[in-house]
């Protein structure tokens, strides 16, 4: 994509593309359906949720098939941002930055690129938590054909599950706090696609140069 | 099902108390088996698919008199046949009557997510609610015995009732009804291990079995199922029988400091977002640009 096709009316640029959005929601989505029945198998105090979604049996049944559509969205988003997701020497620095962030004091903020550091640390930790919810969500959906020798898989598996699924809760949580209330304008950016200016600049100077860097029209 | 004669005293993944908890005081029972007695000739095999109208499948022949290798869905008693050769070069054929352990500490009931669809009746039998069950499978990993077994088609999980329908009111379960030697007992648990003990002490005294012992593993808190073997020693011999079940650890593990971990974590992190909104509150709007570029 070229500097200019990124630029849409308004004093604004495009973020996501209409194939990263849809990739996003179906992967939040099936995301949301798997952490909430998910919870429901987790803790007797929410077993109540299953009867949302139709009942225990039937997220039981649902579960693992909806989680095949997660791993294939996330192996998608893989394959479309994970160069994108590689830190760099500003991400170390914006490490160390962090506490600005946290008190809202972006500019002092080292220049982070079209994702910061925490954007990327999101992205890894759902990657290699899809990874491991995949293949010890495999063992949990087939567990009565192991056999007794292989037991141990199972063992493995009843913790793997559930641990990878708190980092992705965990990572979740932020996910939606910084995307829906602390950052104005991240919430529309990944529905119809585009940010003002004044964001692209605050939020991701690097980006921002290089959009705007070698543009004429800016 | 459920059994309204029998109230619960425990349940699986029930949020509150048990609706039946120290509401009514039942000896706990127990099922003696003396394998020392045993013939292996599975009347208790089809006394138990009579009485509790379970299909016939097919048998699997595997050069043992064992009839399957395993216990199915709905084959729940399984007499598992061992040849043994003796210190002294004797060939000895152990038999022993597999069938669920009806542990006084369930792990299929810890590890199980459905509200109600494990339970433990006040006499100690450890009972499946199909009507409750979700076919996770997870009692199948909590298990230590590999009782627990999945139909494919109703992912339903099912496995021996201790007779429950039996028992409640006032029958013994259909494989000691059909017992011919007399190697089945069933009762209280104390009389069971009494009269276990006693004929333990007759092997070890007049048989020659040096061995002799009663399984009544306290890893899983007893069991309503207890043993008595030529060698106690090693229970393995018999059918895998394990020395020292427990709850296996990962499941403890998970169920117990994971659970609350995973618990604190969230309601933390929830907590802590609300309060950092309260504070920070959202990053500035866009039109109160401090980097002099029009929104």
């Amino acid at each position: 994509m070229t500097h200019l096709e990124q630029m849409v009316p308004h004093g604004h640029v495009l973020r996501y593309t209409f194939r990263e959005r849809l990739n996003h929601w179906v992967a939040a989505g099936s995301y949301l359906y798997l952490m909430l029945t998910g919870l429901a198998f987790w803790s007797p105090w929410l077993f109540w949720i299953a009867a949302i979604f139709g009942g225990g049996p039937v997220s039981r049944m649902l579960h693992p098939w909806v989680g095949l559509i997660f791993t294939g969205a996330v192996t998608y988003m893989f394959g479309m941002w994970h160069k994108q997701m590689r830190f760099t020497e500003v991400d170390r620095q914006w490490w160390k930055s962090l506490h600005y962030y946290i008190t809202n004091e972006d500019d002092k903020m080292p220049p982070a690129g079209r994702y910061n550091a925490g954007q990327k640390l999101l992205f890894w930790s759902f990657f290699f938590g899809a990874l491991v919810l995949f293949l010890s969500g495999l063992v949990l959906w087939f567990t009565d054909y192991l056999p007794w020798s292989l037991r141990w898989l199972r063992y493995i598996a009843v913790i793997l599950h559930p641990a990878a699924a708190l980092v992705t809760i965990g990572n979740f949580m932020i996910h939606v706090y910084m995307g829906v209330f602390a950052e104005r304008g991240a919430f529309g950016s990944v529905i119809r696609g585009d940010v003002s200016m004044a964001f692209a600049k605050r939020y991701h100077p690097g980006w921002y140069e290089e959009i705007v860097g070698t543009d004429t029209q800016k | 099902m459920s059994q309204a004669t029998l109230r619960i005293q425990k349940m699986s993944a029930h949020a509150g108390s048990i609706p039946g908890e120290d509401t009514q005081r039942l000896p706990t029972v127990a099922k003696l088996i003396d394998t020392t007695t045993c013939i292996g000739c599975k009347a208790c095999e089809v006394a138990c698919m009579e009485w509790n109208d379970l299909p016939f499948g097919k048998t699997v022949f595997d050069n043992s008199y064992q009839t399957m290798p395993d216990t199915r869905w709905n084959y729940w008693n399984l007499i598992l046949f061992n040849e043994h050769e003796r210190e002294n070069g004797d060939m000895m054929l152990l038999m022993r009557k597999h069938q669920c352990m009806h542990c006084a500490e369930p792990g299929c009931l810890e590890a199980c997510p459905a509200d109600g669809a494990i339970v433990q009746y006040t006499n100690g039998v450890v009972d499946f609610q199909q009507d409750h069950c979700i076919g996770c499978g997870y009692c199948i990993t909590g298990c230590p015995f590999n009782v627990p077994k999945l139909n494919s088609v109703t992912k339903r999980v099912y496995k021996c009732t201790l007779c429950t329908d039996r028992i409640s009111e006032g029958l013994e379960p259909a494989c000691i009804k059909s017992c011919p030697t007399g190697c089945l007992h069933f009762g209280t648990k104390e009389d069971m291990l009494q009269l276990a003990g006693e004929r333990a002490t007759q092997l070890r005294d007049h048989f020659g079995y040096d061995k002799a012992g009663v399984y009544d593993p306290p890893g899983v808190g007893g069991t309503g199922v207890i043993y008595v073997l030529h060698d106690a020693s090693k229970p393995e011999l018999y059918g895998g029988l394990p020395s020292n079940p427990s709850i296996p650890l990962a499941v403890k593990f998970w169920k117990k400091p994971l659970k609350w971990l995973g618990n604190l974590a969230i309601v933390g992190g929830l907590v802590g977002l609300f309060v950092h909104y309260l504070r920070f509150g959202p990053k500035p709007r866009e039109d109160q640009d401090t980097t002099g570029v029009q929104p």
